[in-house]
């Protein structure tokens, strides 16, 4: 008789990614490969201002000369950065003011999804920028944020419509040089989303993005840039899915936030880019720089679910520069089958009374491995400041990896630091119980599974939440019976 | 209801139960006793369908159907509940929600609609009485931070939840002081109905003082070797097991 484990294995494996499927867009694509005259063509077919082509070829000068990183606990193979085309447009029709005028086929997309915008805008009142390969193709409530001097667009359309925020902001968190990726990121770069809300406002509704990689062979570098200016408060949602790919598909992002005195922003992420399939062919390689900076009395959390993507490096970061300031970091990171992720956060300490709160839950599954990378660091200027972090991690077999490292720098005496970690394994004795009780299997995990990421899930905003769940249930489901 | 032939399980290639044979009609209160090791534990893990346990000969029938072809979620959705001796914690997940779950999967194996919340609410309610379960209990995670007694509450609530044909009490009593063990006879006391049968799995003679068997069976090295009525139990409250060893030396 097969143990329950190898049930389970069978089972957490056996889930297809329900999101496999491609749609048939004309594309407006770049040639192969990066040169200076692929930005420059970016840059044009963006119809750029000067000063962010000179932005981006910077970008590329310090890109060029620097390495790939290799410290992280992944392996995959390296891309070839000249087989990549870095620039793809699906074809507007013409000029979008309304839903009504968005591709039916997109929106047939998204239908099979489950995120038809239609029904978000009616029921959540979510206003929803879509981002499809590198352009954005629709935004709604455009008008409503108007009213209250919130600008909620793509990122090309911020460029063109309010250049002096986009410069006076662009690359103030996360610098040209940061990393390999974000430098890689800053050249080429191609669209995001861009948020301003104005001193003292309240954003009344969820700023949400869905993403979306469709093009084979298109890695998409998007650039996002939300700025909270004094005393205002954003919420804002990421979430993603992308469609089956046998080639590994780049995914090379940069989020900025600034949290100016006063503000708040609450970004969260669900992310499931595709992960590849159950032989750990194909997959998005996700290589993601998001960092935010917060100012006096400020306040940036991060809440991310990770379920996709064949290999993660990913580490939503605070400054806690102001004094009195707020950095929290909430994940849930699923990796199954071949999949590997390595991510975590950095809670910098600079000004005084500054707080972090760092709880991450992991869960491994098939043969996949799962790091937790975290630095908090207290500079000797940062007074009374104060870190809690929990880091747990879930095996769901014994073929999968689970690994820690935290890092903790403190560089002044009146710090707290608190750091707990654990590690267990799904427990035959919980699942026979849930079906003893007449629950099955498959929902037996995801009740489990879910009770486990609660502390995390609660984060979310609600409508996010139970989509979450469902993106955790997917993840670990298998074809029972 | 339940009947029971000539069962052979082993866990780890060792034989516990060798050739138990037990027939349990409708309505009937069954107590099994015997001394550590025997064997009573391992009976109601084999009929709840614990793949640790492997039935190597002998057939189990509950209503007609052959149990052991069935899995364990199968065999609690056709009405076998099994009280845990321990019950198992399951962080973030509250009772509630635990017990919803349970409810909707078993309506929906018979091909009914799921609960509305009011019907469950109230069902929640009136049953959480049964056992004088703390309604703060209930909004709980499963069993986490619960007392030993509050947790053998719980298996009794939720049995009382569930309406099951065949309650299976594995050693519902240890651990219980004498208020906590009142209680818990008491709900399933409750619960007992021309219709519902209970196998009732326990060390002590004590908890028959409160739910009254219709039959006492002594279990010893995998067979059932005595049966008689609540007298029995008496007899070996006063005379320990020993008596039962002697009759049954291997010849």
């Amino acid at each position: 008789m097969a143990s329950n484990e190898d049930i389970l294995l069978k089972e957490v494996t056996g889930a297809e990614y329900k999101y496999g499927f491609t749609t048939n867009i004309k594309s407006d694509k770049a040639p192969l490969g990066l040169s200076e005259d692929i930005i420059r063509f970016i840059s044009a077919k963006k119809n750029e201002p000067e000063w962010l082509l000179e932005y981006r070829l910077e970008s590329y000068k310090i890109w060029l000369k620097m390495d790939e990183p290799e410290w992280a606990h992944v392996k995959y193979p390296k891309p070839d950065f000249q087989d990549i085309y870095y620039y793809s447009a699906p074809q507007p029709k013409k000029k979008l003011d309304s839903l009504d005028e968005v591709d039916p086929e997109l929106l047939e997309m998204y239908k099979k999804l489950g995120i038809s915008i239609d029904e978000q805008k009616r029921l959540t009142g979510v206003a929803v920028d879509i981002v499809m390969d590198s352009v954005s193709v629709a935004t709604t409530f455009k008008k409503k944020l108007g009213e209250l001097g919130i600008i909620f667009c793509s990122f090309s359309e911020a460029v063109q419509e309010h250049p002096e925020l986009v410069r006076k902001y662009l690359g103030t968190v996360v610098p040209k040089g940061d990393n390999f990726y974000a430098a890689l990121n800053s050249a080429v770069f191609t669209d995001g989303s861009f948020a301003y809300i104005p001193k003292g406002v309240r954003c009344p509704m969820e700023l949400s993005t869905y993403f979306r990689i469709n093009e084979a062979q298109t890695g998409q570098f998007e650039r996002t840039l939300v700025v909270a200016d004094q005393g205002s408060y954003v919420s804002y949602l990421e979430g993603c899915t992308a469609p089956s790919r046998d080639e590994n598909q780049l995914h090379a992002a940069v989020v900025e936030l600034i949290a100016l005195d006063d503000a708040e922003i609450k970004y969260s992420t669900v992310q499931n880019w595709y992960p590849g399939n159950a032989e750990g062919v194909g997959g998005v390689f996700n290589f993601v720089t998001k960092r935010g900076l917060c100012q006096t009395n400020s306040k940036i959390s991060w809440t991310q679910v990770e379920t996709g993507s064949a290999v993660t490096w990913k580490y939503p970061s605070c400054i806690l520069k102001g004094d009195n300031s707020i950095g929290e970091f909430y994940s849930v990171a699923v990796t199954n089958n071949y999949q590997q992720a390595d991510t975590g956060t950095k809670m910098i300490h600079i000004g005084k009374n500054t707080k972090s709160t760092i709880i991450s839950k992991g869960i491994s599954a098939g043969q996949s491995q799962n790091s937790y990378r975290g630095l908090v660091k207290i500079n000797k200027s940062a007074k009374n400041a104060r870190n809690f972090s929990q880091c747990d991690s879930l095996l769901m077999s014994d073929r999968c990896g689970a690994h820690t490292f935290p890092y903790i720098e403190v560089g002044n005496s009146t710090a707290k630091v608190e750091h707990e970690a654990t590690t267990s394994k799904i427990g035959e004795d919980q699942i026979f119980y849930c079906l003893q009780r007449g629950i099955s299997e498959e929902k037996a995990i995801s009740l489990i599974v879910n009770g486990y990421c609660k502390d995390v899930l609660n984060k979310l905003p609600m409508e996010f939440a139970v989509e979450a769940q469902k993106l955790l249930a997917i993840s670990l489901e298998g074809s029972v019976g | 209801m339940l009947s029971v032939k000539n069962l052979h399980a082993s866990v780890d290639g060792k034989e516990i139960l060798k050739g138990l044979t037990l027939e349990v009609k409708p309505g009937e209160v069954h107590a099994i006793m015997g001394p550590n090791g025997s064997g009573k534990s391992t009976l109601a893990a084999v009929l709840a369908g614990n793949e640790d346990f492997e039935v190597t000969e002998g057939s189990v029938t509950f209503l007609g159907k052959d149990l052991l072809e069935m899995n364990p979620d199968e065999r609690s959705h056709a009405g076998v509940f099994l009280a845990f001796q321990y019950p198992v914690e399951i962080p973030g997940v509250s009772n509630i929600n635990f017990l919803k779950a349970a409810i909707n999967e078993r309506r929906e194996a018979h091909g009914q609609d799921p609960i509305s919340a009011k019907e469950f609410l109230q069902m929640v309610k009136e049953r959480s009485k049964l056992v004088e379960l703390d309604n703060k209990l209930t909004g709980r995670s499963v069993n986490e931070g619960f007392s030993g007694g509050e947790k053998k509450r719980n298996e009794i609530f939720q049995m009382a939840m569930l309406e099951p044909k065949l309650g299976i009490l594995d050693e519902t009593d240890s651990g219980l002081d004498i208020d906590a063990l009142r209680i818990v006879a008491n709900g399933v006391n409750k619960l007992r109905a021309a219709d519902r049968s209970f196998v009732v799995v326990t060390h002590y003679q004590r908890l028959l003082d409160y739910i009254i068997p219709d039959f006492v069976h002594v279990l010893f090295d995998g067979r059932i070797v005595k049966t008689g009525g609540k007298e029995l139990a008496l007899k070996l409250e006063e005379q320990g097991y020993d008596w039962i060893k002697q009759e049954n030396v291997p010849a």
